[in-house]
């Protein structure tokens, strides 16, 4: 069975309307509880940002691997700079790019507690690839959750250097023309050379299907990390629906359409034997 | 009683950071204090356990101090002038998050890659913030490698007292030269953090967070109100200065660090030839002993400020004595390092001959 797509989703979930005075409300009929160390506060991000999907899975999986008082997450700058307000976990906020020497800082006094970083792409591999590159050199045992949208969300949507060639961002109002702003950077298949690191998965979070594979994936990074396998990163595709000037659901269909056949998903390096 | 031995400044810095417990130190080599990453890599984690790492850079160097520095350990990094302008971004941010964290910046003379001989030429940059916004470093400013080890345990005191980084201003002559020193005994390294720090978060406790974010402005300005009455604090306890024949001195002669000495060795010849002259040296110069200069001012007729620069405590000196007294300057730049004779050839053309340049 061929996998349904965002839009199919969308027809469906038009299609048949929800009872939300009878069955949806029973305890018996629970079949979904948000994840507890995700705070209960409204988020800040723009409705139908990729964000706050991955922040939740990323608790779901803390709360499931029951890790809560093990983890320190290191936040970027960029639009998740306040994921502390919503991981409910220790968490440092870093310089803009810093945020693997920040968390090398914090696992090599904790080796036996897990770390991660949230990052953006303008963060992780614009002004902070060196960190990222070496903390993935020396093998740092840490996770990396990579958000790449394309764009630099927080300062309203110039050009990122994951930005797709011929895209429009402020800063490429012309669309990208690769020839004078280079190449977008393969940052997840770059890292994926250096023996260092264990392992790197590409994934989305634009349908169920995708966001389950994408926790999946970030659960195995926890998994090994707890083994000391090195450096995991978990590269997000995702959209910025508020700086593509698109709506929620465009923005979906432009991450299916143009992003993922420009990053492929799926596993770029497992470690050894598994 | 600790050990006594003789020890090139850097060497004997590096070995008060293991002696004082410290848990871990990340650098980047530069010359002249690469020996303090060489030492520990020889050292530090066979005999401690504690972290070195050398980093790829003074900026990835700065925020690992960060980040352990936020998991409330003892942590230390160094460098030479360049590296530590790197390292500004990451100290405004530490300043900010108010973790204690220690860092010697050994001078070079620049500006640029500039020189590998000693300087103070960055001593506007070690007082007065050095990154963005308004913050303070505590500033130690030793002239000795007996300093150079005891400066260590004490910026490592201060700097948890006031949750404050803490930078020992040295510079490539006393991280070079080799001395006598006494070393104070092992140290154990913590095992209790803060209740701040980022370890995991506590059962039954809200999760830490360090940031330096507010957007809020009213929250910012806070943030910054506190920090100020914090740096006023600091001005309160802190302050460290030694002085030298002040009680009939009609002169001062004054310096931080390695030029201190040599200007006690200037006021001693210029004693020898009837001149009433005595020596302030701070120690601290973040917080400036400026009560010291106020008090003395009215009895002199002059003070020199001598230093590797073109000028920039004698700003600091000017400001405490306001105008009570004259206030002239006598510097050398670019690695070069005064003489005794020359301090007091100059003191001679300033204040006795009257002659300007
Ligand atoms: C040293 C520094 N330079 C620039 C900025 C401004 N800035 C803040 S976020 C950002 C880009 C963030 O983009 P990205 O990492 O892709 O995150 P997103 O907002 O897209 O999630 C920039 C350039 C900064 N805060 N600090
Ligand atoms: S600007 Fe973009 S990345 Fe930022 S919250 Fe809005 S949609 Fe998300
Ligand atoms: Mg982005």
């Amino acid at each position: 069975m061929s996998e349904r797509t965002y839009v199919d989703i969308e027809a469906e979930l038009t299609d048949q309307p929800i009872n939300f005075d009878e069955d949806i409300c029973l305890a018996e009929n629970v079949v979904y509880i948000k994840p507890q160390t995700l705070i209960d506060v409204p988020m800040h991000y723009c409705p139908g940002c990729g964000h706050s999907t991955a922040h939740k899975i990323l608790m779901e999986v803390v709360d499931e691997m029951g890790i809560q008082e093990e983890i320190i997450g290191v936040a970027p700058v960029g639009c998740s700079v306040f994921a502390y307000h919503y991981m409910n976990v220790d968490m440092q906020e870093a310089a803009h790019g810093r945020a693997c020497a920040v968390a090398t800082g914090i696992k090599r006094i904790m080796p036996e507690k897990y770390v991660f970083t949230y990052q953006g792409d303008g963060d992780l591999a614009a002004i902070g690839t060196a960190e990222t590159v070496h903390a993935a050199n020396r093998g740092e045992n840490i996770l990396v959750v990579f958000i790449n949208n394309g764009i630099y969300g927080m300062t309203s949507g110039q050009m990122a250097p994951t930005t797709l060639p011929g895209m429009v961002t402020t800063t490429s109002p012309y669309g990208r023309d690769v020839k004078t702003q280079g190449y977008p950077l393969y940052i997840s298949n770059l890292l994926a050379n250096l023996p260092g690191v264990a392992y790197v998965s590409r994934h989305s979070v634009h349908t169920p299907n995708n966001v389950r594979k994408a926790k999946k994936s970030i659960a195995k990074a926890l998994e090994y990390q707890k083994q000391g396998l090195g450096f995991c990163m978990v590269e997000i595709v995702t959209n910025c629906p508020s700086n593509w000037k698109m709506t929620p659901k465009q923005s979906n269909q432009f991450v299916e359409e143009k992003m993922i056949p420009f990053y492929p998903l799926g596993d770029i390096k497992v470690p050894e034997g598994k | 009683m600790g050990d006594l031995k003789l020890m090139k400044g850097n060497e004997a810095l590096s070995e008060a950071m293991i002696r004082a417990g410290c848990d871990a130190y990340f650098g980047y080599p530069i010359t002249p204090q690469s020996e303090v990453l060489e030492y520990l890599a020889r050292e530090a984690s066979a005999r401690t356990g504690m972290v070195v790492l050398q980093a790829e850079s003074e900026v990835a160097a700065i925020n690992m101090i960060y980040g352990a520095a936020g998991a409330g350990r003892r942590v230390m990094t160094t460098s030479s002038s360049p590296g530590i302008s790197l390292m500004q971004e990451g100290l405004s941010y530490i300043a900010s998050a108010e973790l204690p964290c220690l860092l010697a910046n050994v001078v070079r003379g620049g500006p640029g890659l500039g020189t590998i001989q000693p300087s103070q030429a960055d001593y506007f940059q070690s007082v007065k913030g050095g990154g963005h916004g308004d913050y303070k470093l505590i500033v130690l400013a030793p002239s000795s490698v007996q300093e150079m080890v005891d400066f260590v345990k004490l910026g490592f005191e201060l700097g948890e007292k006031y949750r404050n980084p803490v930078m020992i201003l040295t510079d490539g002559a006393i991280g070079q030269m080799m001395e006598k020193v006494v070393l104070f005994e092992q140290m154990p390294r913590k095992t209790e953090f803060p209740d701040w720090a980022t370890t995991g978060k506590k059962p039954g406790k809200d999760r830490n967070y360090i940031t330096s974010l507010h957007i809020q402005s009213e929250k910012m300005e806070e943030i910054n109100l506190r920090l100020q009455a914090k740096y006023k604090e600091i001005e309160k306890n802190e302050i460290r200065y030694q002085t030298v024949n002040l009680e009939d001195a009609e002169y001062v002669f004054t310096g931080f660090g390695l030029v201190a000495r040599i200007c006690i060795k200037a006021m001693e010849m210029a004693r020898a030839k009837g001149y009433k002259v005595g020596v302030i040296r701070p120690i601290t110069v973040f917080p400036f002993p400026t009560q010291v200069y106020a008090d003395v001012a009215p009895q002199l007729k002059g003070i020199l400020d001598v230093e590797m620069n073109a000028g920039q405590m004698v700003e600091d000196v000017r400001l405490s004595v306001n105008g009570a007294t004259k206030v002239e300057f006598y510097g050398r730049m670019g690695g070069m390092i005064p003489s005794p004779e020359e301090i007091l050839e100059n003191f001679e053309r300033i204040y006795i001959k009257g002659e300007t340049k």
